[in-house]
């Protein structure tokens, strides 16, 4: 093998680069989020499986209904009424107080990045601790 | 005589869509959940296909003001710069619309427009001087043939078909601008900046969204407070106001379907224009001169 030695040396590096973020965070993996519930309300709209893995789509009902054809008020699976608003019932000041505490806890952790407080005010915060936006 | 090649294609064929399909159906499913049939009224869509009907699932709160189509009269003799100023301030800052400097990027829902420009077909050069100076107030017109909802190509803005209010979908608008050039009333305004850098956090209302850069908007006749049985901002500014000064209500509201309405009456008992009609737009919105 010509140049033996410096291919080997080559190899070995990218090798090195290739597998770095493998040892480098070994042992050590990423914080799971850690989602705070509201302390107001014990009761979601829906069941928290429900919640969990649909809530997207439940939003997405619920921003159709209201800009569109004006249906505002949503039965929930308990009989209880709610105003469909993103802003003023799920993130708001009377339940989801802290959207940082909530949503971003589990976007953050899978890299999601809805637009909807590009548009939509969010509950006011303690600046303390407020991660950067990644738009 | 067993399978032969056709049979087993066909068959082969079928498992791979339906293989395929599973995860595709799941991940568009909405889940089994009691109201979907409540809210369907027993017809059951399958709720795999739920995602594209987009069904509505709620319904119009019992305290919300409805009518068959919304009109506004405006009474041009009662209105005052104190008026204008006071319900284009109330409109502006319950809806989060941002007050920008340069002209070029400025977002208007209510204005102060001048008479020759807001009737232009209705101008000549002698025409009353009270009138010619008066504040008038303009507005998106919630046409009944709107040009904006034609051209939309996304159907971000659109009428809504029970009560005849031209809405904006902003989740919806990509911001092409179409529905700017087919406005005749110049009734929309794009945001060419971030519009919340041009609202102080203290003043902003925290109950309505602002907008993002990139879209258009315009009036939306307050369907928010409507849908909590309040009358537009800009009207309840304006009685309030009248009713100090001692005046008629310079803006009136209601149900132009409902023959005993307030604006039924001010348009059997006063003379109407309506700007541009000739375009064909069927503007909603009457003034008193």
């Amino acid at each position: 093998m010509y140049d033996g030695g410096k291919i080997i040396t080559g190899v070995i590096i990218g090798l090195v680069l290739m597998t770095f973020p493998i040892w480098y965070t070994s042992g050590r993996a990423a914080k799971k989020p850690d989602i705070k519930l509201p302390v107001k309300e014990k009761q979601c709209v829906e069941p928290k499986d429900y919640m969990r893995k649909k809530h997207m789509q439940l939003l997405d009902l619920w921003r159709d209904s209201v800009v569109r054809v004006a249906q505002r008020s949503y039965v929930a699976f308990n009989g209880a009424k709610y105003d469909m608003s993103l802003q003023n019932t799920c993130i708001s000041a009377d339940c989801h107080a802290k959207k940082t505490e909530f949503c971003d806890e589990c976007h953050n952790y899978t890299g999601v990045v809805p637009t909807c407080w590009d548009c939509h005010i969010e509950p006011k915060e303690e600046p303390k601790e407020k991660p950067e936006e990644k738009h | 005589m067993g399978v032969n090649r056709r049979k087993f294609l066909k068959i082969a064929g079928i498992t791979t869509v339906g293989v395929a399909a599973t995860p595709a159906a799941n991940a568009l499913a909405i889940g089994p959940i009691e109201w979907l049939d409540k809210k369907l009224g027993g017809f059951t869509i399958p709720e795999t296909l739920l995602h594209f009907f987009h069904k509505p699932a709620g319904h119009t709160p019992g305290e919300a003001l409805t009518a068959k189509r919304w009109v506004m009269v405006v009474n041009v003799r009662q209105i005052d710069e104190e008026i204008v100023e006071a319900c284009t301030e109330v409109c502006h800052r319950i809806h989060n619309v941002p007050h920008i400097k340069n002209p070029k990027h400025e977002i208007k829902w209510i204005w102060d427009e001048h008479y020759k420009h807001a009737l232009p077909g209705q101008h000549h050069e002698h025409i009353d001087e009270a009138l010619k100076k008066a504040p008038f107030l303009v507005m998106c017109n919630h046409c009944q043939n709107p040009a904006c909802v034609r051209v939309c190509p996304t159907k971000a803005t659109f009428k809504r078909k029970h009560d005849g209010i031209v809405l904006m979908d902003m989740h919806r608008c990509i911001g092409c601008r179409f529905c700017m050039a087919a406005c005749p009333f110049g009734a929309r305004s794009f945001n060419w900046v971030d519009p919340r850098r041009f609202i102080k956090e203290e003043e902003q209302n925290r109950e309505f969204p602002t907008r993002t850069k990139g879209v258009v908007e315009k009036c939306n006749f307050c369907a928010e407070r409507l849908a909590k049985g309040q009358i537009p901002a800009c009207v309840e500014t304006c009685q309030e106001l009248c009713k100090e000064k001692g005046r008629e209500p310079a803006l009136v509201f209601g149900d132009l379907e409902d023959p005993d309405s307030e604006v039924r009456q001010l348009l059997q008992s006063h003379y109407t224009l309506r700007r541009k009609p000739e375009l064909g737009t069927n503007p909603n919105v009457y003034y008193i001169v």
